[in-house]
């Protein structure tokens, strides 16, 4: 049975702007009610449709009002800041994250109307170390806890959301551990690194990349909003590339930066406006560009039941074309074509000219292979 | 009426001989290395999730690593017969020469000589990955973290799986140790195989010992750059670099009969004394085919 009122956070973002639009579209479901701090963007509000915006911040218990007055039975939570930038620094990014999330549970756990929860995750709770199994799966865990920062944060989401789903057993919780998001409308972390032009990367590291496209990501959102999936699921695209390979697929040009100068790099970046303020390096962000992560999603196809229309080759290609390239790959072909056929025309002289010789030195060999046919 | 039958005119004569594939002539190659160029410069290349890139590997890596196989160490392979051609296998060695080379070179044999040219996805330590390039590189070559999952993961992939149980004590070993097998850690590739049920292949590699003798092991040097070990051998760190060239020993690597573990289950894993029974089985088949091998040997530089 479709929801009759969904409750979205982080409305005004795209990818929850996103959501709402869609759940909006879908006749069966009730109302859709988006909430955030700021109001979207006017391109955002276009598409929401009859989604209801109500302008509260989740850490106030207004919060509990609108659940309460409007009987909210799906709530999709997905206001968790993964940037300081965006939150206003470190501090109110915390806050935001962790209490917001708190306050929000307080409200659901108090609401007798609210039958499921979904949290819109991270796979940053894995971290990112030399010491990580290549591929983790839900039932694995950090190998080193992330220290600070958005991992952190997600880690003590989960938690607050596991202890909710204990204490509400008849609310279905659906937890989804997004890899990165990518693709030609989102404004996420890794996008706005790989579209400056020269992108520095720690020198003597390639990380491995999962990625994730944006319509995919707002496939699984809404599926996990209607659907029935109760627990963990790890949602990302299948295959990976490498970081040094995104970047030339892209035509961008790697600059290798020793470990130690990242700090000066990305300051300096800043500083000539090679990047815009959203973009935030983080030691846990550093740490993932290092040694990458990577993550099993059997559970996603096969339990979740969603497969993902892009892999992260095809997404990556579709966020291409939205970046004009810096090498541009029709030139290299171009190139290296050229060499080609400068190595074909040289080979040819000399062989022309071996036979020549030969010919004129000794009479050719006799073809090789030959053999006396048997009487029958 | 008996049917028609077709009987061959000429039955003993052999099919026609095939000419051996020419060598690529250099106008080839150098058309191959232009494409090559072109595919690494665009990123149109495939890499699987561990990080192996089998494009870098079998342009540059391989053919790095062939001189040293063929004309340094003169490797000669046995037993190539008991690894499968298909399917997952765990192939477990000994481990030795300061420097990880062993490992180098089963790769370079099972690709090179196997007729169907097995790739051997290695397990390294988590030092490995923790140093820059290093970690890097033995992620492209197709090495992983040695942990159980990683092992399960590409036994159940169907790869061929390279482990060396003996880790940093066998690697680190002062040279008057050489060929003695030491502990074979907590018998994890056993259960990484028992839970697959991939076969294990016990391999023994001589000739490494003797690439770099390590007669001293610089505790104080080790610790502070955080090592496990800090090799002092004849040359190194008296010649400096030059030191680091590894000493042209003959090299034997021989593979021996697999040992089936699928027929315990995968509930055996759990129980301590299977693994322990087994991990006991490889090790001494791994020691006694050391000591043949050894006795083959009629000098440790031909």
């Amino acid at each position: 049975m479709p929801p009759a009122v969904v409750l979205v956070t982080g409305v005004s973002r795209w990818l929850g702007g996103a959501l709402a639009a869609e759940l909006a579209a879908d006749p069966a479901i009730g109302r859709v009610i988006g909430v955030d701090t700021v109001p979207p963007a006017p391109e955002v509000l276009r598409h929401l449709g009859r989604t209801e915006f109500v302008r509260a911040d989740i850490r106030s218990p207004l919060i509990a009002k609108v659940i309460e007055s409007a009987s909210v039975d799906t709530v999709v939570h997905m206001n968790i800041s993964a940037t300081p930038a965006a939150a206003g620094g470190r501090v109110s990014m915390k806050e935001l994250n962790v209490i917001g999330t708190m306050q929000l549970l307080a409200a659901c756990q108090r609401s007798p109307a609210v039958e499921r929860l979904v949290l819109k995750s991270t796979s940053a709770v894995y971290g990112a170390s030399p010491r990580d199994p290549a591929v983790f799966t839900e039932a694995m865990q950090a190998r080193r806890v992330p220290a600070g920062g958005f991992a952190q944060d997600s880690l003590d989401i989960e938690g607050y959301v596991r202890s909710f789903a204990r204490r509400r057993p008849d609310v279905g919780v659906a937890v989804l551990r997004f890899t990165n998001l990518i693709g030609p409308r989102i404004d996420s972390l890794l996008s706005g690194f790989l579209r400056m032009p020269v992108v520095p990367t720690a020198l003597g590291y390639d990380a491995r990349v999962q990625l994730l496209h944006e319509d995919d990501a707002v496939a699984v959102l809404r599926q996990a909003a209607l659907g029935d999936f109760v627990g963990t699921v790890n949602v990302g695209a299948s295959g990976t590339v490498l970081l040094s390979q995104a970047i030339r697929r892209l035509g961008r040009v790697p600059l290798p930066v020793p470990q130690p100068a990242m700090g000066t790099v990305r300051k300096l970046a800043r500083r000539v406006r090679l990047v815009d303020g959203s973009v935030e390096w983080s030691p846990e962000q550093m740490r993932l560009l290092n040694f990458g992560r990577v993550v099993d999603t059997r559970v996603l196809r096969e339990e979740f039941g969603y497969t993902p229309r892009y892999s992260t080759a095809e997404a990556l290609a579709d966020y291409a074309d939205t970046v004009s390239p810096v090498v541009r790959p029709e030139l290299v072909g171009d190139v290296t074509g050229a060499a080609r056929s400068v190595v074909g025309a040289v080979a040819g002289g000399v062989h022309a000219v071996h036979a020549v010789v030969r010919g004129r030195h000794r009479p050719a060999p006799p073809v090789p292979g030959l053999r006396a046919v048997r009487d029958a | 009426m008996p049917e028609a039958r077709v009987i061959p005119l000429r039955p003993d004569d052999d099919p026609p001989p095939q000419p051996p594939p020419a060598a690529p002539s250099w106008d080839e190659q150098l058309a191959g290395g232009l494409e090559f160029l072109r595919r690494r410069v665009t990123g149109d290349y495939d890499t699987d999730e561990f990080g192996f890139d089998p494009d870098l590997t079998d342009h540059v890596l391989l053919p790095m690593l062939r001189p040293w196989f063929e004309r340094w160490f003169r490797v000669e392979t046995q037993g190539l017969e008991n690894v499968p051609d298909t399917g997952g296998a765990l192939v477990v060695a000994n481990h030795s020469g300061t420097i990880p080379v062993d490992a180098l070179m089963a790769t370079v044999a099972l690709h090179d000589d196997h007729p169907a040219s097995r790739r051997l996805r290695l397990l390294g330590a988590d030092l490995v990955f923790q140093v820059p390039f290093v970690g890097a590189l033995a992620r492209k070559l197709g090495t992983t973290l040695a942990c159980n999952e990683d092992a399960e993961r590409l036994l159940s992939e169907g790869e061929l799986v390279g482990v060396f149980p003996e880790g940093f004590k066998g690697v680190g070993k002062p040279f008057s140790e050489r060929y003695t097998l030491q502990r074979f850690g907590r018998g994890g590739f056993v259960s990484a195989a028992l839970r697959t049920g991939a076969p294990i292949v016990p391999c023994a590699i001589v000739g490494a010992e003797e690439i770099y003798p390590m007669i001293g092991n610089a505790r104080t040097a080790a610790r502070l750059l955080g090592l496990p070990y800090f090799p002092i051998t004849p040359t190194f760190p008296l010649l400096g670099p030059a030191g680091l060239v590894p000493l042209p020993s003959k090299w034997f690597i021989a593979f021996g009969e697999p040992i089936e573990t699928a027929s315990y289950g995968p509930a055996a894993a759990d129980d301590p004394m299977v693994v322990f029974n087994l991990t006991d089985q490889v090790r001494e088949t791994i020691q006694h085919s050391l000591y043949r091998l050894l006795l083959q040997r009629r000098s440790v530089f031909s």
